[in-house]
């Protein structure tokens, strides 16, 4: 297996484990996440995609029984450590989610929910709000009715406003869990091209069922698949191969990588 | 009839076309009818009471000016020279009304919060029938633990406080803590039903628990606790028993927390078990104060709505 360990890591996990109660769901993952990169997370459905993103910033920590060992570390800072602050941690790393889940409020007001929240004290909120709206290229759509319900807006709207919203509080690392399974190829299409656009200034890490949007914009990426445990048979997931996006898919080095992009597998 | 069997089909007469129900499906019929006639006995059942209560009170204000009933504030239709100013027990009712909802709204919104936000499922699987159970408590029993603890024991004996047998604030603390479970269970189900999406989105954005409550789940549940709380108003309100017992039998204007009066439902009460006789003055009187509580709550109700559509953020 090869970590492949990047020039400039910002989240670095290492040996990590996660358990639901009893159940490990996520089985002695060791990598590293490049700054300014986009990593891609892929692998059969049920593998711990989901499971490994969440614990990337504590969001594990709402889920009940949910337990990581091992370490993962944020700019060198052990994430779980003991004086560590889970919704500090969420604040510098933001999630968005599968299902685009803005609030039932206008659309101005989810995107000032963060920094209020927060506590930030911005010069002009108006001035943040258009920035984290220009940024996700949502501004010009959304700037002639900022005091309507975030409802209204399509979905992929939606998810691009659950995008600038997470902007908005000035998180270094933005997590998305298949951000785009619940839109349309266009809106897909969009959301992807804001991805790259965004890696200027942030480091994303994505999980995808769709292999063509990893091979489409991620720098590099890891292909996890679920094992029996050798001790209670149960399935685990386990990092099979992480490297650039060019070598998994043009010469991976494990046979269950090339199955699984070559559509043989999961 | 032939529309309710699958004979007579146009095509080929005694054999049902292809698109025709392969069953007459009486009883979906059968249930569709059965709500239907629910619903509108419901209605007939508001309208009916709205009657009885509009025509007796007709005839009492032929003889009651409107005005001399709604701001006179001397209460007593029994007396020679009778008076029926309302504003005694409308005081009365206000007073034990504010007390006991500045005991339940708290309490009880501070249980829901507690329990759809901050409570281990499995305990709140075992507080919540707990606090369904006191809903079930009989008032009169509430009544009494007013009367002979809350105001003769604590009040008059340990705290020795300024007040005799009986008080709007015993009665309104009972009453108060009687409505809790009414607004923290129906709270608690609006609460819950506000998707985990929203407060995972807001926990990803670095809010805590409280901020997310406050700011993301209330108002998203606020059409369902506006109505917890209009019922808890209307329960309170409308609350016999508790004050019948313990807020005092005397129709004058209260002033203070610690004095007694008679509420309108207290009113009726006693007035009800009396011997007035139907189609007297008196007996209208009932009615004309019934009715009262029946446009009060029906404000209330008004208000709720209107509040409901201006501040809600449905989900
Ligand atoms: N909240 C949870 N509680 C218990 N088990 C869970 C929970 N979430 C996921 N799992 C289990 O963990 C495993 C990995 O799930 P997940 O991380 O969602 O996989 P993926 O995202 O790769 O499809 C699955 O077996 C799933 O059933
Ligand atoms: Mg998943």
């Amino acid at each position: 297996m090869n970590t492949n360990p990047t020039v400039d890591p910002v989240i670095e996990a290492d040996n990590v484990d996660v358990f639901y109660g009893n159940f490990r769901a996520v089985t002695d993952v060791s990598m590293s996440f490049g700054i300014n990169e986009i990593t891609a997370l892929i692998g059969p459905s049920g593998c711990g995609k989901s499971t490994l993103l969440r614990s990337l910033n504590r969001m594990n920590d709402l889920v009940d029984g949910a337990r990581v060992t091992g370490t993962i570390s944020f700019q060198g800072e052990d994430i779980y450590g003991p004086d560590v602050d889970a919704i500090e941690v969420r604040r510098r790393i933001g999630m968005v989610f599968q299902k685009p889940n803005p609030f039932p409020k206008s659309i101005y007001d989810n995107i000032a929910y963060g920094p209020r929240v927060t506590g930030m004290k911005p010069s002009s909120m108006d001035d943040l709000v258009e920035e984290a709206l220009t940024k996700a290229a949502l501004w010009d759509e959304v700037k002639d009715k900022l005091k309507q319900s975030a409802f209204g807006l399509s979905g992929g709207q939606q998810q691009r406003l659950c995008i600038a919203r997470t902007i908005a509080v000035k998180p270094d690392v933005i997590l998305m869990d298949e951000p785009c399974s619940a839109l349309d190829p266009i809106a897909t299409m969009r959301i992807e091209d804001l991805m790259v656009e965004l890696k200027k200034d942030y480091t994303i890490i994505i999980v995808t069922h769709n292999m063509q949007q990893a091979a489409r914009v991620a720098d590099r990426t890891a292909f996890f698949t679920a094992l029996a445990d050798e001790t209670t048979g149960n399935r685990t997931g386990v990092l099979v191969e992480y490297d650039t996006t060019t070598k998994i898919f043009e010469d991976p080095t494990d046979q269950r990588t090339e199955d699984y992009i070559s559509g043989r597998f999961g | 009839m032939s529309t309710l069997t699958t004979e007579g089909g146009p095509a080929t007469p005694g054999r049902p076309s292809a698109l025709s129900s392969r069953s007459p499906r009486y009883g979906e019929k059968a249930v569709y009818a059965v709500l239907r006639s629910a619903s509108l006995l419901t209605i007939l059942i508001t309208a009916g009471i709205l009657v009885a209560l509009a025509i007796p009170s007709i005839e009492f204000f032929q003889h009651v000016p409107v005005t001399d009933f709604l701001f006179g504030d001397r209460w007593a239709p029994r007396f020679a020279d009778a008076s029926f100013g309302v504003l005694p027990l409308v005081t009365a009712t206000a007073w034990t009304t504010v007390i006991a909802l500045s005991v339940a709204v708290p309490f009880g919104l501070g249980a829901a919060i507690f329990l759809s936000e901050y409570a281990h499922p499995k305990l709140r699987a075992v507080l919540k029938p707990i606090l369904e159970i006191l809903a079930g408590i009989p008032t009169v029993v509430y009544g009494y633990f007013a009367l002979t603890f809350v105001q003769t024991t604590l009040f008059r004996e340990w705290l020795q406080l300024d007040t005799d047998a009986f008080s709007v604030l015993a009665a309104g603390l009972v009453m108060g803590v009687m409505i809790i479970p009414t607004i923290a269970s129906i709270s608690e189900d609006a609460m819950s039903a506000v998707p985990q999406a929203m407060r995972q989105g807001s926990a990803a954005l670095g809010a805590n628990r409280m901020q997310t409550t406050v700011r993301v789940v209330f108002p998203a549940a606020l059409s369902g606790i506006i109505a917890a709380v209009v019922l808890g108003i209307s329960r309170a309100v409308g609350e016999t028993m508790i004050v019948a017992i313990a807020a005092g039998q005397q129709a004058r204007i209260v002033e203070g927390a610690l004095e007694q009066g008679q509420t309108m439902t207290g009113f009726i009460a006693n007035a009800a078990l009396g011997d007035s006789r139907v189609g007297s003055l008196e007996y209208d009187t009932l009615f004309a104060v019934g009715l009262l509580l029946f446009l009060l709550t029906l404000l209330i109700n008004w208000i709720s709505i209107a509040v409901v559509r201006r501040f809600r953020e449905a989900y």
